[in-house]
């Protein structure tokens, strides 16, 4: 399979006459070197990847490691000083100006970090923009803008500006806006990282969650490790514009290239990547509220326990029932049980997996799962935490707290 | 004491400038005399076709232009002064003036603002118009009554060509100013989605820079008015020419009552343009957003009756 995007000997070098700057840097100088001879800064430094259709791929490292910068060399923002930058087997920098603007409005698409919304045009308008430029005609636009809101859950404020919107919306419309061109590749350079924690969370599990459908080419640029490893197939960590690994991320998490990779993750706790959705397991028995106290007690006996969570209508958690309140009401030929639902240990979803880990250890019975709307997700049993942990490489890290 | 004088021949500056404008006048004379037959026409024919009208008519329409793009009671307070200014017997002056303002403001309008947007394109352009745009600013503004009659004899075009040189400066600064502060992420975006530089022009620049514009068109048109007085020195009719003349004759009355009368156009001006482009909301967009949602329900109907139909 060919490569959907691929880089070789990369170099891009900031400002006029780079002639003399590409000779120091073919020559072997350092980034630092070079400025001091020349006054011009490498940004990308002779990168070579290969980025594969439908993949999200993660560029990973500090403020001035170059990630942005070749991250606009994919669209021809900026142009390669030398080296090749290929997109579907044809040259970036080849391109005249004319197929350039095609390749940006039909083959690739952008998110920025700080949303860059026209505050004078409306979220509709905002999020055909694209489309306008394209020259798709007013009605077309407006109805595809308004069926990418709906896909980000933002269709009510399609008449506002963007000034009323909170940051996690704007970037929802920035999201939008790239996903109305209907194009291949998605660049997102640090999308979410004008975003609080919580948002970010949030974003992180809707892009995963829309990536299950729309399989695009992402390059996600970013400076935060837990955000690539929740969102990458593959990382490529940068340093002084030159890559030092690309791998998924247990590969980097296991086998670090170098002592930089390994410093580089150190500041991660490994148990901050799982949240309690991840680790979370369909039980073996439920029982719905509308059923009867002896239908509970014969799924008890089955599945060996002693009590079992209750559902509601949508799968809605309702508590839980214990065996020792079911057994009277049975002898009693009682029906429902409902009088007896006790309420249940539950955690959100998104909860990591440390906080997990204490929630558990307070708990008797198995913590059940649930989404900001209430609907159970699934139990986190005793034994399901500690076997995740043991396969983890920081599990022995838990143990000790 | 006396300074030591060094005995050094005097660069003849002034000389050449004034041999340039007399080369001028003899080579390109017929271009001036064009330029200067069609803006006399123009601005006669305004005057003419304004005074023709009654003033009340006149007062009411302004007032309703001022309602429609600020708010009710500035169009009150404009429609008493214009009222008044009637009143005074100085109407015909009032629309002499206002028409050498309007269309001095034009002119330097269509001039400057692609200036403007010139210069943000070439940073050598940039290098070249500022120290002249500061030339022109602090010129005293009397300086270019002298070339400006000697090019177009006197009358209303010569005190155009001075209102226009003094008034330009504005508009091209804020024009150039507006388009640089536009975010970066902004214009990259733009470029990224596809744009080409018209696009980036038209749908983001401009809109974005467009308050910082229209603060310069408003500079534009106060800086217009401020050179009422000084144009009517070469013969531009209007209310500078009463208060030249009550100065010529101490009339303290007529000299309060046209300095009043230019004071009251250059309020209802300044109103009238330093709205614009602020995004306030003002009845004339309210009156738009009203048609728009009167379409938008309509073509709901439309659709709804075809579903039906089919």
């Amino acid at each position: 399979m060919t490569a959907k995007i691929e880089a070789k000997n990369l170099v891009k070098i900031y400002g006029e006459n780079t002639d003399k700057a590409l000779e120091l840097f073919n020559q072997g100088l350092s980034r630092s070197e070079i400025i001091q001879e020349t006054g011009l800064t490498v940004g990308v430094a002779g990168v070579n990847f290969e980025i594969a259709e439908g993949e999200i791929f993660v560029i990973i490292g500090l403020s001035g490691s170059g990630k942005s910068t070749l991250l606009r060399c994919i669209n021809g923002l900026l142009m390669p000083t030398s080296g090749s930058l290929l997109v579907d087997g044809k040259a970036v920098e080849e391109l005249n100006e004319e197929q350039l603007r095609k390749l940006r409005g039909e083959e690739i698409s952008m998110v920025f970090q700080h949303f860059a919304l026209l505050p004078n045009r409306t979220i509709t308008d905002n999020v055909a923009f694209g489309l306008e430029l394209r020259g798709v005609p007013y009605e077309e636009r407006r109805e595809r803008a308004q069926k990418a809101l709906i896909s980000v859950g933002l269709e009510e404020w399609k008449d506002k500006l963007p000034d009323e919107l909170s940051g996690g919306m704007k970037q929802r419309v920035g999201l939008a806006r790239a996903l109305v061109m209907e194009s291949g590749i998605l660049l997102m350079d640090e999308p979410f990282g004008a975003l609080d924690a919580l948002i970010r969370a949030e974003m992180q599990e809707e892009l995963v969650s829309l990536q299950r459908e729309i399989k695009k080419t992402v390059v996600f640029v970013t400076h935060d490790l837990d955000e690539a490893l929740r969102l990458g197939d593959r990382i490529a960590i940068m340093r002084d514009g030159a890559i030092e690994q690309i791998g998924t991320a247990d590969e980097i998490l296991s086998e670090p290239a170098n002592d930089y990779v390994d410093r580089f993750i150190q500041g991660v706790d490994v148990s901050k990547i799982l949240d309690a959705r991840s680790i979370s397991k369909w039980p073996r028995e439920l029982v719905r509220d509308t059923e009867s106290a002896s239908v509970a007690l014969h799924r008890m006996k089955k599945a060996d326990t002693d009590y079992l969570f209750v559902l509601g209508p949508r799968y809605k958690l309702v508590g839980l029932v214990m065996k020792e309140d079911l057994l009277p009401l049975a002898q009693k030929r009682e029906k429902s049980f409902t009088d007896v639902i006790k309420e249940a240990n539950t955690v959100s979803a998104d909860t990591i997996m440390r906080d997990v880990y204490s929630e558990l250890r307070s708990a008797e019975k198995d913590l059940a799962v649930v989404d900001e709307n209430g609907r159970f997700l699934g139990v986190i049993t005793h034994s399901v935490l500690l076997m995740t942990l043991d396969e983890r490489k920081g599990g022995d890290g838990i143990a000790e707290s | 004491m006396v300074l030591p004088s060094l005995e050094l021949p005097k660069l003849p500056l002034g000389d050449a400038i004034e041999w340039f404008v007399r080369w001028l006048i003899k080579n390109l004379s017929v271009i001036f005399d064009f330029v200067s037959d069609v803006l006399s026409a123009v601005s006669g024919a305004l005057s003419d076709g304004l005074l023709w009208v009654h003033p009340v008519i006149l007062i009411i329409i302004f007032s309703i232009i001022i309602w429609l793009i600020t708010n009710k009671l500035t169009a009150i307070l404009s429609a008493i002064g214009l009222a008044l200014v009637w009143n005074m017997g100085l109407w015909p002056e009032l629309v002499d003036t206002l028409v050498l303002v309007v269309v001095g403001v034009a002119i330097a309008l269509v001039i400057g603002i692609p200036t403007g947007i010139l210069m943000t394109r070439s940073r050598k352009l940039e290098g070249f118009m500022r120290p002249i745009l500061d030339f022109m600013q602090t010129m005293p503004p009397f300086v270019y009554l002298i070339p400006a009659a000697m090019l177009f004899g006197i009358g209303v075009v010569p005190g155009l060509f001075a209102t226009v040189i003094f008034a330009i400066p504005p508009p091209v600064r804020l024009t150039y100013l507006g388009i640089t502060q536009v975010p970066l992420e902004m214009k990259e975006m733009s470029i990224a989605f596809g744009a080409n530089d018209r696009q980036v022009l038209r749908k983001v620049e401009l809109p974005l820079a467009l308050p910082s514009i229209m603060a310069g068109v408003n500079q534009c048109i106060m800086l217009g008015i401020s050179m009422v007085v000084i144009a009517s020195m070469i013969g531009a009719r209007g209310l500078g020419e009463v208060v030249l003349y009550s100065l010529s004759r101490l009339d303290l009355s007529l000299g309060f009552e046209s300095g009043l009368a230019i004071v009251i156009l250059a309020m209802v001006l300044d109103r009238m343009s330093r709205n614009v482009g602020s995004g306030k909301q003002t009845p004339l967009s309210r009156l738009i957003e009203k048609y728009n949602n009167y379409r938008k329900q309509k073509k709901e109907e439309n659709k709804e009756e075809i579903e039906q139909a089919a």
